[in-house]
């Protein structure tokens, strides 16, 4: 931004996470080949990042504010499950069937918003709550109706290609546009728009932010609307792309996230993190997931070195915050 | 009261209880442009629920508070800050890991662009941002893009009192703005309070250090119980009278007296025991 400098770029919240990537690719690199940073490598763990980031972005938002959400580990499945039931096994227009899978996300994270508002619960509880819910009814409706927990769909067409289909050769999913756009839209109203600092300050002190006239009740249904629409959106691309919708699946997507948002630099307490972060945590995840196929290590290993990944992403975070911190321009220096 | 002015503030026979705990009786307090009034009582006295009342965070059960001689009512902080009032807490109420520019505009941001692509002008902002607190004699800040949570304790106060008169504050509200800082950072924010003054802004003043009080007062009221104790001008009492007053009325001597006689009378058991009276 001010002055391009080593020590200004380590100060950025994503400076943990570009150094994790790159030690993450390097890493691969050298035990995996270069296949995986070829063409079809590479979409191999795009195509997790692409899913996991659509999410990860407003889960990374809420934290960033000083929320958290957990219930996207059913929204994942409720949206599949939706569009499968509504144009599959009714054989309704598949385009009603991606109008309610969102519309549905927006009606959680509506409960989720209000009921964190109004009853000053932490998040994280009453989203456990909505996460159960969501999951008792995708599983107790999908068995009613259907008698089964698989339900396949079929589509063709313009919502095929736009939100469920391979696209450059046939590898890359469509989601993988989708996550690109999205992100940069965030990347907008988050450091370029006056929205962000609402968040920021959210997150740094919900009484100051208050008092200091933003509106933080309806910017935080706004964010509890974001993660829930965005993880049914996920769910009905899967759908569409698998041509079916199972009811379980999704979990992984709660812890997935949440790891992506913190290698990314985002604070767990809130008021401190990026959406380029957050970007570059979850490609870092993603490589680290799909990455261990290229090598000879087992797969089994995989949990390991995300798990030491996540903490030597938190420590390292929290080296730059308090750089961060305690910079001063060297004239006014202590 | 001798002045002819009409009061920026006034509390006229406040009250104010939580269920069946009365709080604070009968509390009337004026306060003038341009003038210190210092609020001066031990913890639990009632200090925060007067700064709280004034705020808007509480309303009073019974009794009026005034803004140039009419009765206002605030419904909450936002309507209290929008009539010119604002609180600075101890901390500074800023957030630690935002920028200079960027918390000083929180809620107010200055934008550039049109329409939907309305971008945060952020050298705008932090330009207006080191240029008030410059203005009040903090010419260390001289960087926008610092974050808050690095500047020191006074800085933030300082920041914090920049920004409610860059916005217009009329009445300045500091609740116990030098209780957690050192000798020369709250002489720091001392400063700024006198330049406050200066400049014309009313200041109510929390506090339990008398010096402080002393160096900037110009006018106390001693808070014992949830009632008004005393309030007198400048040079009506000297420090110890006051400190006398704050703390209930039992004359500070009484208390060091006893001390001592507890100190002397427990003398051989403690220093008997292990190295815990050196804490």
């Amino acid at each position: 931004m001010s002055s391009i400098s080593i020590g200004g770029l380590l100060r950025r919240p994503e400076a943990g996470a570009a150094l994790g990537l790159i030690a993450v690719l390097i890493f691969f690199a050298i035990f995996g080949g270069v296949t995986f940073l070829k063409p079809a490598g590479m979409s191999s763990w795009l195509n997790v990042a692409a899913n996991l980031g659509v999410i990860a972005i407003p889960v990374g938002l809420l934290m960033i504010a000083g929320e958290l959400d957990i219930s996207v580990g059913a929204m994942v499945p409720f949206g599949a499950m939706t569009v499968a039931v509504i144009s599959g096994h009714y054989g309704l227009s598949i385009w009603l069937g991606i109008f309610l899978a969102l519309s549905f996300g927006v009606l959680v994270g509506l409960i989720n918003g209000y009921l964190v508002i109004k009853t000053a619960v932490p998040s994280l509880i009453v989203t456990l709550g909505t996460l159960f819910a969501v999951q008792g009814i995708v599983l107790g409706l999908t068995v009613l109706i259907t008698k089964s927990t698989s339900v396949a769909l079929a589509t063709e067409g313009a919502a095929k290609a736009i939100f469920g289909d391979f696209m450059m050769g046939g590898q890359l999913q469509a989601m993988v546009g989708w996550w690109l756009v999205i992100t940069a839209l965030y990347i907008f109203f988050v450091h370029f728009s006056r929205f962000g600092n609402w968040i920021f300050a959210m997150g740094g002190d919900k009484v100051s932010a208050r008092n200091a006239g933003i509106p933080t009740e309806r910017m935080t249904i706004l964010l509890f609307v974001l993660s829930s629409t965005s993880a049914a959106f996920v769910g009905m691309c899967q759908a569409i792309l698998y041509n079916s919708a199972q009811v379980a699946g999704g979990q992984s997507f709660i812890f997935n996230a949440i790891i992506s948002v913190v290698v990314g630099g985002v604070l767990l307490t809130g008021g401190f993190g990026s959406i380029i972060g957050i970007f570059f945590g979850t490609i870092t995840f993603a490589i680290v997931n799909q990455g261990i196929y290229y090598t000879d290590f087992d797969r089994n290993w995989s949990s390991l070195i995300i798990g030491v990944l996540l903490l030597g992403a938190v420590l390292m975070n929290n080296t730059f915050r308090k750089m961060a911190l305690s910079y001063a321009p060297k004239k006014g220096a202590k | 009261m001798s002045e002819p002015s009409t009061p920026i503030l006034a509390m006229r026979g406040v009250n104010k209880s939580f269920g069946p705990i009365d709080v604070l009786h009968d509390i009337s307090l004026e306060l003038r442009a341009g003038e210190v009034l210092c609020l001066l009582g031990d913890n639990g006295a009632g200090k925060s629920t007067v700064i709280r009342l004034l705020s808007g965070v509480h309303k009073p059960t019974s009794g009026t508070i005034e803004m140039d001689g009419k009765p206002v009512a605030f419904a909450n902080p936002r309507d209290a800050s929008d009539h010119g009032i604002a609180t600075v807490h101890q901390f500074g109420g800023t957030f630690p890991l935002m920028s200079i520019g960027r918390s000083f505009f929180v809620g107010v941001e200055p934008t550039k662009g049109w329409g939907p692509f309305k971008i945060y002008d952020r050298k705008k902002a932090n330009a207006i941002a080191v240029k008030a607190v410059q203005d009040f004699g903090i010419t260390r800040i001289d960087d926008g893009d610092r974050l808050v949570g690095g500047l020191s304790g006074g800085e933030r106060q300082s920041l914090a009192i920049a920004r409610a008169v860059h916005f217009g504050a009329r009445v300045l509200i500091l609740d116990e703005p030098t209780a957690a800082l050192g000798v020369k950072q709250a002489t720091h924010v001392l400063r700024i309070v006198n330049e406050a003054k200066r400049r014309g802004l009313a200041v109510i003043f929390i506090t339990h250090q008398v010096m402080h009080a002393m160096a900037v007062g110009d006018h106390f009221a001693v808070l014992i119980r949830g009632a008004v104790a005393a309030d007198f001008k400048k040079g009506q009492k000297t420090r110890e009278e006051i400190t006398d007053l704050m703390a209930g009325g039992a004359s500070m001597a009484n208390l060091e007296a006893e001390i001592d006689g507890y100190m002397n009378s427990n003398d051989a058991t403690i220093g008997g025991n292990a190295p815990v009276s050196a804490a």
